[in-house]
């Protein structure tokens, strides 16, 4: 027991700020079990931002929830460890989880629009959030709730703070998450599709809000989008995410030069991009993600992948890829060859950069 | 809603008194004559052009008139005047003022009663979701709302007043006179009353607890690392309970319109029971009164309720 925790106290030492290993996240339901997290190990340095990125039902948010601890512990079975600044979270009695939810780790929502709660004027649940944590007198707790909602650029503040949800922007409302998510200065801050719901011109805005006050706090961010087209301005690492499983993990330059996985591939081929031919076609990927329940045995992305016929012996069947190194930094969960990889990768951004094929 | 109020009148008076039947035959006994029933029909003034007997009627309401204004003994009757019931040589205001108190405290009794139980047992049932205490009281709502309540009446008298002879046979009491008469007449009563509200509260409260706790603002306030309770009480329910106010008060308001089946089964003298009766009796002025008067109450709840809405939600604007 003794030596346990010395092993973990010393392990905390040389542990990354947040790391999370061979995290797993399955919901038990009358069709089966939906494995919605299965063996997901990230690591993110203090101050850094990670993206993960997925399509619907790549377990990109049920992953950010877990990390939180807002997975409902009756519904699901949760396995793994998350270490956040040397502090195991998995298995932590529910109040411990609830003194650092909201202070040591907060969370901004995709849809501002059902996030805030429609009674209650904006000012009194920051206050609330403030109050959570801290015992700090009503008109000090409302002094600092003015000031963050002027940090995130709320105009006419001191009218604002006792405005209703419904009484705001939608832009304006995920300001006022973002306040609320920052107002306990947190170590952590995961933003799950914080600009899904809004307004192109507004997406813009908020993400640079969410970096600025990063900078300004020294916050590490997980954000979770399923846009590749927003991380590039906002995030140090990329985590690709399908089917429960990271399949790609690189620090975002590199991946956008050298994506390997041909599901990134798929995800980088199919935005749209000004500078391509007007009379191009978006490249899809071909049919939809996999079932939660009946996973495929071997690579995950077979059954939608192109490439896969070219690894000898069906193995993207049979064989269960493993995350393995191309570069030092860079991740790939797949059976091509490296080289073979690093072709097709080559040929499909020739493509997409709108040379000849 | 003056407007409504308007309408309303016009119908109701309208409905009842040009039905097919002649109400001065109904006036007099066996031994009747034609020249009595014509005497009579104008000492009603039933002899008048609808339109007039109506134009009378609501100024009735208003500053009170006169029945057989040329009879030895006229009958006066002061505002508010909605008729004067024949049959029972009384106005119907007074009949209604007697009736009233019987029925109010049967309502408020019995909607204390299923809204307690019901919304207490229906959050109870939500947050035990799937569970025995989940299954039991939705099995007791689906008990409760298929029982028509003059079987669960008659039963209960039959057990607890004939049978073990726990309460004594009901008798109207007023609460100020004798409170014990007044608990021991009303609980039966209230409790019949309750069940089936109580059983549909049970079952509205659990579903809209169950659907608030999914929104993405109760979540909110778990990420804030706020305590369950409070995340529960003053997140989930504040916003899942709202709606039943609206139907709470439209419940309510119906019951004050006079609860027949229960009235009737333990013998209460309210305004059910004196609807009832009306209507064996073929009374027009009472049953026109007793419509008038319960319509408005729902009216005027209607416009209360709307009212309380836009105290509670600070979404919804009066304009």
């Amino acid at each position: 027991m003794i030596e346990e925790r010395l092993t973990r106290a010393s392990g905390s030492l040389d542990r990354p700020f947040l790391s999370v290993t061979d995290l797993s996240v399955a919901f038990p339901t009358e069709d089966g079990l939906v494995q919605a997290v299965d063996g997901v190990s990230l690591a993110v340095e203090k101050g850094r931002t990670l993206a993960i990125v997925g399509e619907s039902g790549s377990g990109k948010s049920v992953t950010a929830q877990a990390i939180m601890g807002l997975v409902n512990k009756k519904a699901a079975k949760v396995s793994g460890e998350i270490w956040l600044d040397g502090q195991e979270l998995v298995g932590l009695p529910q109040a411990e989880i609830q003194a650092l939810m909201g202070s040591e780790i907060a969370m901004i929502f995709q849809d501002p629009m059902s996030s805030l709660h429609p009674f209650y004027r904006i000012g009194d649940q920051i206050v609330e959030a403030i109050r959570a944590h801290r015992s700090i007198g009503a008109a000090a707790a409302r002094r600092e709730t003015i000031e963050m909602l002027r940090r995130v650029g709320i105009p006419a503040v001191e009218r604002r703070v006792d405005a209703y949800p419904h009484q705001l922007s939608g832009g304006m409302r995920q300001r006022v998450m973002i306040a609320m998510a920052l107002i306990n200065s947190p170590k952590l801050l995961i933003a799950d599709e914080p600009t899904t719901a809004l307004d192109v011109t507004v997406q813009a805005q908020i993400l640079e809000l969410i970096s600025s006050l990063q900078q300004e706090f020294g916050t590490t961010v997980i954000l979770i989008t399923h846009d590749l087209g927003i991380v590039a301005d906002v995030a140090d690492d990329v985590a690709v995410m399908y089917g429960g499983r990271i399949v790609e993990v690189a620090p975002t330059g590199v991946l956008y030069a050298r994506p390997e996985m041909p599901y990134t591939l798929g995800l980088l081929s199919s935005i749209p991009r000004m500078d391509r031919a007007l009379l191009d076609r978006l490249e899809p990927i071909r049919g939809n993600p996999p079932s939660p329940i009946h996973l495929p045995k071997g690579c995950v992305f077979q059954p939608r992948c192109n490439y896969s016929d070219r690894v000898p012996g069906q193995a993207c069947l049979t064989v269960r890829p493993d995350l393995l190194p191309s570069a030092p930094d860079h991740f790939v969960r797949c059976h091509l060859r490296v080289d073979e990889r690093e072709q097709i990768s080559r040929d499909t951004l020739r493509v997409l950069a709108g040379g000849a094929p | 809603m003056f407007l409504l109020l308007f309408l309303l009148s016009i119908t109701v008076f309208f409905l009842f008194n040009l039905l097919p039947g002649d109400p001065a035959r109904l006036t007099c006994g066996k031994a009747c004559t034609p020249a009595i029933i014509e005497a009579n029909r104008h000492r009603l003034g039933l002899d008048e052009p609808p339109l007039t007997q109506y134009v009378k009627f609501v100024s009735g309401i208003f500053v009170g008139r006169t029945f057989s204004p040329d009879s030895p003994e006229p009958i006066k009757c002061d505002a508010p005047c909605l008729g004067y019931s024949f049959n029972r040589h009384e106005q119907v205001m007074s009949l209604i003022a007697r009736a009233a108190p019987v029925t109010f405290w049967l309502a408020i009794g019995a909607f204390l009663l299923w809204i307690f139980a019901g919304i207490s047992l229906g959050i109870l049932a939500a947050l035990r979701r799937g569970r025995w205490p989940d299954r039991l009281i939705m099995g007791i709502s689906m008990v409760g709302y298929s029982l028509p309540s003059f079987f669960i009446g008659l039963v209960l008298i039959f057990f607890v007043i004939i049978k073990w002879q726990f309460l004594p046979f009901p008798a109207y009491v007023s609460p100020f006179e004798n409170p014990v008469q007044f608990f021991q007449t009303m609980l039966l009563p209230w409790i019949v009353l309750a069940t089936l509200n109580a059983a549909f509260y049970m079952r509205l409260t659990r579903n809209q607890v169950l659907e608030v706790l999914g929104d993405d603002y109760v979540r909110t306030a778990r990420a804030k690392g706020l305590p369950e309770r409070v995340v529960v009480v003053k997140h989930a329910l504040r916003a899942g309970l709202t709606p039943i106010v609206t139907a709470a008060g439209l419940d309510l308001a119906y019951l004050l319109g006079g609860a027949i089946i229960s009235e009737n089964i333990f013998s209460l003298p309210g305004l059910g029971s004196l609807a009832v009766g009306s209507i064996t009796d073929s009374d027009l002025p009472l049953i026109t009164g007793i419509t008038m008067l319960t319509s408005t109450i729902i009216i005027v709840a209607n416009l209360v309720v709307d009212l309380l809405y836009a105290v509670v939600d600070p979404r919804v604007r009066i304009s």
